[in-house]
């Protein structure tokens, strides 16, 4: 009972650690998937006064990945009932060429902006539609989820180093009669933080196979992936190798840390 | 006679206070045995530290079992240490570990084999007659108990030297008698020089011993 004591103060915080890192994954991968989703909906209209070939329109600016050129028969299609044949073609000349420009990523207001100024820069264009105050507001509200989770995820890892801190000085006053006494007969420092060093690798590795079951979980449960499907994408929720290496590596470094600065901080009482 | 210990004009001082000990010279021959008396705050207890390298002196020098501790690194310190069997006043056991760890603690740090440690506890613990109590720990034990846990943990890895703080302070008659009795044994059967920092030089102790006192920072030899 003493022994699981012991370990759980520790497997706690580096737990509630990894799991505000795994959450922020969870977010960052959902926004990035998001976004994929937007792109694909998501394009800029160009009017120009001549017709312009694909290539000129994709040197233009490297975030446009297609181009395709409207046609103008559903416009037409509206006028043609009292016009005659040879009027329609000629309205079809004159008319503006409109193009469809599809984008690489989903892109930020700021490369709304660039792509309209370098399409605008073109003689022949005349106009583009970038629908920026839609594009913006979305942009923005996904911008201000991720930060919020960022945050609230900074929040309790601060938080809970904290509490680690806190852990710490009880570790160093529980550790540094025995490593004093140790110190007496002349162990040597390996010899003295070794028990240190062996608990803070196994709560490491608790926490971490913790976390590695709760995101296995989570991430094969049927109402999470639900929730996915609702809003149209799929996300890597856990990954067993990265993440588990992520997390492990991160829970090591803490807990390693955390033995290290007691150790550093230990001063032989006689 | 080799000698163990030798001060020469050894002043000791705990950080910005005044001189405990001052401009003392003495030695102790390897396989003596050692009374320091003294009032109480005389700097028994000091002296006692600064040969386990627990205190570094201020002055003059300090060389225990070869090893000069006015500037020796820690290396050479643990080294030293390795060959020191200590007692407190106060025990200075690991209360988390079972009284056999406790015993076994040098033996680990000397790199003795676990089979070979185990052995030799289970020796000590019939020695100290505490073979009953095995596996339990410290705060399991009366004081007197725990001093001969100490005392045998002090006697596991067969020391050159054994220093002792009052070994007997709190102790009642039964675990004095047997810790005064295991510190002569170890001195006349094993040859370890014994030092021994106490108020009271027992009576009954069958064995030549030479006497320090400190009085007024001054270590003197009594006849």
């Amino acid at each position: 009972m003493k022994s699981i004591k012991n370990h759980l103060s520790l497997v706690i915080a580096l737990l509630s650690i990894l799991f505000s890192i795994q959450v922020f994954f969870v977010v960052d991968r959902s926004i990035d998937a998001y976004k994929e989703n937007l792109a694909n909906n998501y394009s800029v209209i160009a009017v120009s006064q001549k017709r312009l070939s694909n290539h000129d329109i994709l040197s233009i600016n490297k975030i446009i990945s297609n181009v395709e050129e409207l046609s103008p028969d559903s416009v037409i299609k509206r006028l043609n009932s009292n016009m005659q044949s040879k009027n329609v073609e000629l309205l079809k000349l004159s008319l503006p060429k409109f193009y469809k420009i599809t984008l690489t990523s989903y892109p930020s207001p700021e490369e709304v902006s660039r792509l309209t100024a370098d399409l605008l820069r073109n003689s022949s264009i005349t106009k583009v539609e970038n629908f920026s105050s839609t594009h913006s507001t979305t942009y923005k509200l996904l911008l201000l989820f991720k930060n919020v989770v960022a945050i609230f995820a900074l929040v309790v890892i601060v938080v809970t180093l904290l509490l680690i801190f806190k852990e710490l000085k009880i570790w160093q006053y529980k550790h540094n009669e025995r490593m004093s006494i140790m110190g007496l007969f002349g162990a040597a420092l390996w010899l003295r933080s070794a028990v240190l060093f062996r608990l803070a690798i196994v709560d490491a590795l608790i926490a971490s196979f913790l976390a590695f079951g709760i995101f296995i979980y989570i991430s094969s449960s049927p109402w999470v992936l639900q929730q996915f499907s609702n809003i149209g994408i799929s996300v890597v929720i856990f990954n067993p190798l990265e993440d588990f290496a992520i997390l492990l590596g991160v829970a090591l470094l803490i807990s390693t840390l955390l033995a290290s600065l007691i150790v550093i901080g230990h001063k032989e009482e006689v | 006679m080799d000698k163990v210990i030798i001060a020469k004009d050894l002043s000791l001082s705990y950080s910005n206070s005044e001189t405990i000990i001052n401009k003392a010279n003495f030695s102790v021959d390897s396989g003596s045995f050692v009374f320091i008396t003294g009032a109480s705050g005389s700097g028994k207890s000091t002296l006692l530290k600064s040969l386990f390298g627990a205190l570094k002196p201020k002055q003059g020098s300090l060389v225990v079992g070869g090893v000069e501790l006015n500037s020796v690194s820690r290396s050479k310190l643990n080294f030293l240490r390795r060959h020191i069997g200590i007692v407190f006043q106060d025990y200075k056991l690991v209360k988390e570990w079972s009284i056999d760890k406790n015993i076994m603690l040098p033996l680990i740090i000397n790199g003795y084999v676990k089979s070979v440690a185990q052995n030799q506890v289970d020796k000590l613990l019939k020695h100290v007659r505490l073979n009953h109590q095995a596996g339990k720990h410290p705060l399991e034990l009366s004081g007197g108990e725990q001093q001969r846990v100490a005392m045998a943990r002090a006697l596991a890895h067969n020391p050159i030297l054994i220093l002792a703080d009052e070994p007997t302070g709190n102790l009642d008659e039964y675990s004095s008698e047997l810790i005064w009795k295991l510190l002569e044994g170890a001195n006349e059967q094993l040859k370890t020089t014994v030092i021994v920092v106490t108020h009271n030089i027992p009576q009954t102790l069958n064995v030549d011993y030479k006497h320090y006192h400190i009085e007024y920072g001054s270590i003197h030899e009594v006849n």
